[in-house]
């Protein structure tokens, strides 16, 4: 059967890879195309693909987009001049911010998320020192602002590496050319160091953006329930609704825009500069 | 000489406790071409980026026609870099790199232009506009960095090894296309090279530098036929440089023999070093020289024959265009006028800083 020794190594090795991708991969995606295609009684349909138009539907994906969009932007605006520093600081304590800043993301998603309810709740520790200190409660639980926060906490390691990735590498001899030939601190920033790190903005983003926009979790945990996310209006009709031909066909939609982030990176990001690794 | 355009007052730099400059004093003249000269280490990309601000003296000044810029960061500095890894914008085109300083002091678009065009030209690279960074060979990348500093029409233009990646042929060709362009631009270039040949044959000033002192400054003549100590005899070309003894005025005693010279002031019987070239050695027949020996080593150079002659202990260098093969017994003698005489360094710090008069 095999050829020789090498090809049947490769095999053997390459096997359970070969089965990881047909088990987590390629069934559920087929499953998600099955479902998502049909109706309850197996016929072929595109009304659960259709369906996003519904108005709720529709809103909650317009909602999930804006959400998502504005905690990028956040993140990018955080994360930009922090790689920035860091490229200008001494090597030595470099790598000890960047721990600090990635940290977190070594916790659990859902206990981080969980730490920020119990921060902003109504009895929570927020309130609790503005009561100690003579002030009145504020309303910080189940508004946007908490979703966009725990987003934005959640998420921005993410935007952090790639960036500090790209940043780190680009040759101090091109700023000190910049330098050289007029730029003030400013310019380097905006006409060599920005359109330089491109490759790390465009995977950042997307990284950012992609969970931010099918997230349920933090909008169930921070929005209270009172703020419906695309992500929410799907895992409501796999669970609750238990219409998982509805779920899955919306689903597909969110897919779309995974492929069309997935297309920017390849694009912007041909040699890889800022990927996580 | 013109008006001084830089002037280095008692520079001092350290990196990490280690002292990298010390004390160092330089004037640069106005359409000088001026090189640092100096092997790896000793300093010559540091005084450069002083002189660029891109790095703080730990004290001293920085003087730009008289005035004191010191804290003058690289870009309020009316001179201009080229780097020694070129540190072309990857994201730029080759016109918008040499745009780059023209754009940010918002020349006119007509000016750009004009100047893109000219510069291209005087680099020999018309047509380039468009192309990216990446398209372009060392050399071409290497005249783009030079197109890209000079259009901003600096008065100073810092060089730090432009031609330090570039082949033989290369270089020598961008030699002479660097010195038709500072005849061109009538501007000072200030130049940072580890290669003696090069520095020779560009400059007008020769600044050899080692362990951050300045060993010698003359022009490549002088510092040529009259180095002023070991370090740059033996730095500049190769030399035989051996221990003797000043016996008198224009007499001095190598190897146990007397040579006659045309050195004085020594005083009498002090200890010196002796620089012979390998071109001034004259080899004869046997018993007709100062000194007997035998040829130890021949090779073929080319244009000459390089030969080690073992005579009176000492192996020496001699360059000749007749060939004495291996083993033949010769003689040696030097003309009085080509034995240069210099003091002994004393000590290690000497040593370093060179005899000083
Ligand atoms: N930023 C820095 N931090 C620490 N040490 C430095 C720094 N810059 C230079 N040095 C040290 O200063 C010394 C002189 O460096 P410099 O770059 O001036 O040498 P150079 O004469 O240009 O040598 P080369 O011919 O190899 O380029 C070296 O020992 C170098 O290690
Ligand atoms: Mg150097």
């Amino acid at each position: 059967m095999f050829r020789n020794k090498k090809t049947r190594y490769t095999m053997i090795l390459s096997g359970p890879y070969l089965l990881w991708i047909i088990g987590g991969t390629l069934i559920p995606l087929i499953m998600m195309f099955y479902y998502g295609l049909t109706t309850a009684d197996g016929g072929f349909t595109l009304s659960n693909v259709f369906a996003i138009a519904e108005a709720g539907h529709a809103k909650a994906l317009g909602q999930a987009l804006l959400y998502s969009a504005v905690s990028t932007v956040v993140c990018f605006v955080l994360a930009f001049p922090l790689a920035v520093i860091l490229k200008n600081s001494k090597l030595g304590t470099k790598g000890f911010v960047v721990f600090v800043f990635i940290l977190p993301m070594w916790m659990n998603f859902l206990l981080r998320t969980m730490a920020w309810q119990v921060l902003l709740e109504k009895g929570g520790v927020i309130n609790g020192v503005l009561t100690w200190m003579g002030l009145p409660r504020m309303r910080l639980i189940n508004t946007p602002g908490a979703i966009i926060m725990g987003m934005v906490y959640d998420f921005l390691p993410f935007m952090i590496m790639p960036l500090y990735n790209v940043m780190s590498k680009i040759d101090n001899n091109v700023v000190e050319a910049a330098r050289d030939l007029g730029a003030s601190g400013w310019q380097v920033i905006y006409k060599v160091l920005l359109p330089l790190s491109v490759p790390g903005i465009v995977s950042g983003v997307t990284m950012v953006f992609v969970p931010a926009l099918t997230t349920f979790v933090i909008s169930n945990m921070l929005g209270g329930g009172k703020i419906f996310l695309i992500g929410n209006v799907i895992e409501h009709e796999f669970t609750v609704g238990d219409n998982w031909h509805l779920g899955a066909g919306l689903s597909l939609v969110m897919m779309v825009f995974i492929l069309i982030s997935m297309a920017f990176i390849a694009k912007f990001d041909k040699n890889g500069e800022g990927n996580l690794l | 000489m013109s008006a001084p355009i830089i002037e280095l007052e008692h520079i001092t730099k350290s990196f990490d406790g280690q002292m990298i400059l010390d004390d160092l004093n330089l004037t640069v003249h106005e359409n000088e071409f001026i090189t640092l000269l100096g092997p790896s280490g000793c300093g010559k990309t540091t005084t450069l980026r002083i002189i660029g601000g891109f790095e703080h003296p730990d004290q001293g000044r920085v003087l730009f026609e008289g005035k004191d810029i010191t804290e003058l960061p690289p870009n309020k500095r009316n001179l201009n870099t080229v780097f020694q890894r070129y540190a072309l914008f990857s994201h730029l085109s080759i016109a918008e790199n040499i745009a780059f300083g023209l754009k940010v002091s918002k020349k006119s678009k007509a000016y750009i232009d004009d100047k893109i065009k000219y510069a291209l030209k005087l680099v020999n690279l018309d047509g380039f506009e468009h192309r990216t960074v990446d398209s372009l060979s060392g050399g071409q990348q290497q005249r783009i960095a030079i197109a890209r500093a000079i259009v901003n029409e600096p008065k100073v233009l810092l060089l730090d090894e432009p031609l330090g990646a570039l082949d033989l042929k290369l270089r020598q060709d961008m030699q002479y296309e660097l010195i038709r362009l500072k005849n061109e631009l009538g501007i000072t270039f200030i130049y940072v090279t580890h290669d003696q040949e090069e520095a020779l044959t560009m400059s007008d000033t020769v600044v050899v530098m080692n362990q951050g002192y300045i060993q010698q400054m003359g022009t490549p003549e002088n510092i040529y036929n009259e180095p002023e100590n070991a370090f740059v005899a033996d730095f500049i070309g190769d030399s035989n440089i051996i221990g003797g003894i000043m016996l008198q005025d224009e007499l001095v005693q190598i190897l146990g023999v007397k040579f006659p010279c045309v050195d004085s002031g020594f005083g009498r019987n002090k200890p010196v070093d002796v620089v012979i070239r390998p071109e001034d050695v004259i080899l004869g027949e046997p018993g007709a020289g100062r000194l007997d020996g035998e040829v130890s080593h021949l090779i073929f150079k080319g244009l000459l024959y390089e030969m080690e002659v073992m005579a009176g202990g000492f192996e020496w260098l001699v360059q000749s265009t007749k060939c004495f093969p291996v083993g033949t017994p010769v003689s040696i003698s030097v003309d009085p006028y080509n034995i240069q005489i210099m003091n002994k360094p004393e000590s290690e710090d000497e040593e370093a800083i060179g005899v000083q008069e």
